[in-house]
């Protein structure tokens, strides 16, 4: 039982970690353009298949440094010519714009690299069990993974809080038209903070790309979880994507690793539900329903904190 | 003075007015009568089927998006869940031998549709934009999802399959034959279009159209942006409902695809594709998605790829979408000053089309060689031939492409030009008129 809350908790803290990697570069996104852009998770699927190219090509290390920098480039040029051309006809127009974009990146690698899985693998550097806790083995390259997030975490954290730059994105985050009267180009911070973004979503998909599986509808997958973290924590709220995501993450990773369900639990008070047309509420194991629990807890959320955990902004 | 209450009241329709609005609905039905005798093959009539189901969805779906502004990404889960319940209601009905035709059971999809919009509704419409979008698609996830988990109700992976030849006869007809089931979707489409059309001049359709231009203006006026968004959303819920019972009868089927992302992203794409700005723009998106879709899948291997494509030419260059396009044209032709922008067109028709030939060329090239690069390279595409390996392809491909996107970058610029000077000549002339 500790054993499973430990790693557990490990787990759900790296998933987390993740998960932040992309919200907050979707969240800042969110906070300066006004636009939730649709397609964040496809610039991580992105990241993903490039690592796994560019570490076919030159090793694991450069794709770390180049994918996240190609990813970045792509969103930028996606910012400048697509997203600023379509401002002008609102809101809507931009998110509609995001999701076509979603949708033809993901056929666009569905015909370069194809619909299963590809071999993305492990750096022969970390591929060692870290620590044995418990007769588990936890891998070296989770605990790497776990480091590298919090590092970006980190350095995110000292831009944002003592460079110019991050002062400026701060600004912007709640005084978006201030920051444009005071003179700044606002056009190019809006592209350097899409580009930087999404760069960071591609970080993330160069480092799950090996844990995880690396397949052309892991864009589709994660897209909406990503999405119920940001509505979860509040939109356009940092503090929040954080501990939405890192709640998700941990909430996610222990329903997976439960077995309980609620026939385990009242079973034998009453055998006839088993049967009944509620057998399948009733047998169903909390880990069957992991991948629901995130959903759940949007319309929670909803229901009770309508502008979400950390959230003031009413959009 | 008259000026004023002109304003106030609209003028009520003259009798050459209304002759022309019933006749419009009159000549629509006939149509749809005579259809089946021109194009009698099976596969038209399976086309007109799922055009006329696309057609109650898109315009179920413009609803929310085009009249009361709301971005909705998960539409169908109440195309579905209609689709479900009509599928179990059927089974149902065939099983206990209950007096209810076929015809009437659409509508028991459709009251599915509604309770589920009514049950979920007011959770999701309590705020507008991206955080509606984002609800709705978060719910459609939920709802998906469960689907998969509760095998009994959606059937798993291979869903529940229904035979709507059980139920109760009406006039002999077994709704057997698809010239039969034709007949029953274009009654139920007529119906649900003209249903729709009436709900847009009703003082709701009104109050809809205020919550999407302003909502706090709608407050003050005395309304809950709130209740009138969740009632357009039950209605809207419910016209998806008819349209889901109604591909769930025409396939005689109903699994957990019906309520997937992918039906949403398609109803999303054939809505915006024909336009939200007028009422027919669903309509015509729907013909063109679905007759896109049918005919591209013959033609290319990737046609998703061209499908998502289109879409985002249509969001940067025409967000009007196919309807906004031509309705664009009314004051000019109404002006007369048509003919100055037509030879325009013409010459800008060329670079973009060839610019296009050139993106289909490396798209096919590229095509071939990731997804079969060990097949014969003498591949087809769009019913043209040609040899992906050989340069003179790839130059050619090169050539039209970066060619043609610098020739029409100019040529628009052009039409541009011809278009401001058509509007302003009719804006001097109104200036002169008056």
């Amino acid at each position: 039982m500790l054993e499973l809350i430990v790693i557990s908790t490990l787990n759900g803290v790296l998933f987390g970690m993740l998960l932040f990697l992309m919200a907050s570069g979707l969240t800042v996104i969110f906070s300066m353009l006004g636009v939730l852009n649709f397609a964040h998770a496809s610039f991580y699927m992105l990241g993903a298949f490039f690592g796994f190219q560019i570490s076919r090509w030159f090793g694991f290390w450069p794709a770390l440094l180049i994918a996240p920098l190609l990813a970045g480039m792509i969103g930028a040029g996606v910012e400048r010519y697509g997203l600023r051309r379509v401002h002008r006809n609102g809101h809507v127009a931009e998110l509609l714009f995001t999701f076509g974009l979603a949708f033809v990146i993901e056929e666009v690698v569905q015909i370069v690299w194809g619909r299963s899985p590809v071999d993305y693998r492990v750096p022969a550097l970390l591929d060692f069990p870290a620590f044995t806790i418990f007769s588990t083995n936890y891998p070296a390259y989770k605990m790497f993974m776990l480091l590298v997030s919090v590092a970006i975490f980190i350095g995110l954290l000292l831009v944002l809080k003592k460079t110019r730059i991050g002062l400026i994105v701060q600004a912007a985050l709640t005084h978006p038209h201030m920051v444009g009267h005071l003179g700044h180009n606002v056009g190019r911070i809006f592209m350097l903070v899409f580009g930087v973004g999404t760069a960071l979503a591609a970080v993330a998909g160069v480092i799950a790309g090996p844990a995880l599986v690396t397949q052309s509808n892991m864009a589709g997958l994660l897209g909406p979880i990503l999405f119920v973290v940001v509505v979860v924590g509040g939109l356009g709220s940092l503090p929040g994507a954080f501990v939405a995501s890192l709640l998700i993450g941990l909430v996610q990773t222990f329903a997976v690793s439960m077995n309980g369900s609620l026939a385990g639990l009242f079973g034998p008070l009453s055998p006839a539900y088993a049967s009944s047309w509620v057998a399948d509420i009733w047998g169903v194991t909390i880990a069957q329903i992991a991948p629901i629990v995130p959903y759940m807890m949007l319309v929670l959320v909803l229901i009770f904190r309508p502008m979400g955990l950390l959230g003031t902004r009413d959009t | 003075m008259t000026e004023l209450t002109a304003s106030v009241a609209p003028p009520l329709p003259t009798a050459t007015d209304k002759f022309k609005f019933y006749g419009m609905w009159l000549i629509t039905a006939i149509v749809l009568l005579l259809l089946p005798n021109i194009f009698s093959s099976g596969g038209s009539l399976t086309t007109f089927c799922l055009i006329g189901i696309s057609i109650i969805f898109s315009l179920s779906y413009n609803i929310l998006l085009g009249q009361t502004g709301m971005l909705s990404f998960g539409h169908a889960v109440y195309y579905g869940l209609g689709g479900f319940l009509a599928v179990h209601a059927m089974n149902i009905i065939g099983g206990n031998k209950l007096p209810v035709p076929l015809p009437v059971v659409p509508l028991i999809g459709g009251i599915a549709g509604l309770l589920f919009a009514v049950l979920l509704g007011w959770v999701s419409t309590q705020r507008s934009g991206t955080a509606f979008a984002m609800i709705s698609l978060g719910l459609a996830e939920l709802i998906a999802s469960s689907a998969l988990i509760l095998r009994t109700f959606f059937g798993g992976e291979a869903g529940i399959s229904t035979n709507r030849t059980k139920l109760l006869k009406l006039f002999g007809w077994s709704f057997g034959p698809q010239i039969q089931i034709y007949y029953l979707v274009a009654a139920w489409t007529l119906i649900a279009v003209i249903a729709m059309y009436a709900l847009t001049r009703t003082p709701l359709g009104r109050m809809c159209n205020a919550v999407r231009d302003n909502p706090e203006r709608v407050q003050f006026v005395g309304y809950n942006p709130h209740v009138v968004r969740y009632v357009a959303f039950c209605f809207a819920g419910f016209f998806a409902g008819i349209a889901g019972s109604l591909a769930a009868i025409n396939f005689e089927i109903a699994n957990s695809a019906y309520l997937g992302a992918e039906q949403s992203g398609t109803v999303l794409f054939a809505t915006y594709i024909g336009g939200v700005g007028f009422f027919v723009g669903p309509i015509a998106g729907a013909i063109f998605v679905t007759l896109l879709s049918l005919g591209l899948s013959d033609l290319t291997q990737v046609w998703q790829l061209y499908f998502g494509l289109i879409f985002i030419a249509v969001v940067l260059f025409a967000p009007g979408g196919i309807t906004g396009l031509v309705m664009m044209h009314r004051p000019l032709l109404k002006g007369g000053t048509l003919q100055k922008v037509i030879p325009s067109y013409l010459v800008a028709l060329v670079p973009t089309l060839t610019m296009i030939a050139g993106l289909v060329l490396s798209i096919e090239t590229i095509v071939h060689y990731t997804v079969n690069p060990g097949d014969d390279p003498h591949i087809k595409a769009f019913g043209v031939g040609f040899d992906a390996a050989s340069p003179y392809i790839w130059a050619l491909a090169a050539v039209l492409l970066i060619g043609g996107f610098l020739v029409a970058r100019r040529t628009w610029q052009w039409v541009g030009h011809a278009w401001d000077s058509a509007t302003t000549t009719i804006a001097r002339e109104e200036g002169g008129a008056a």
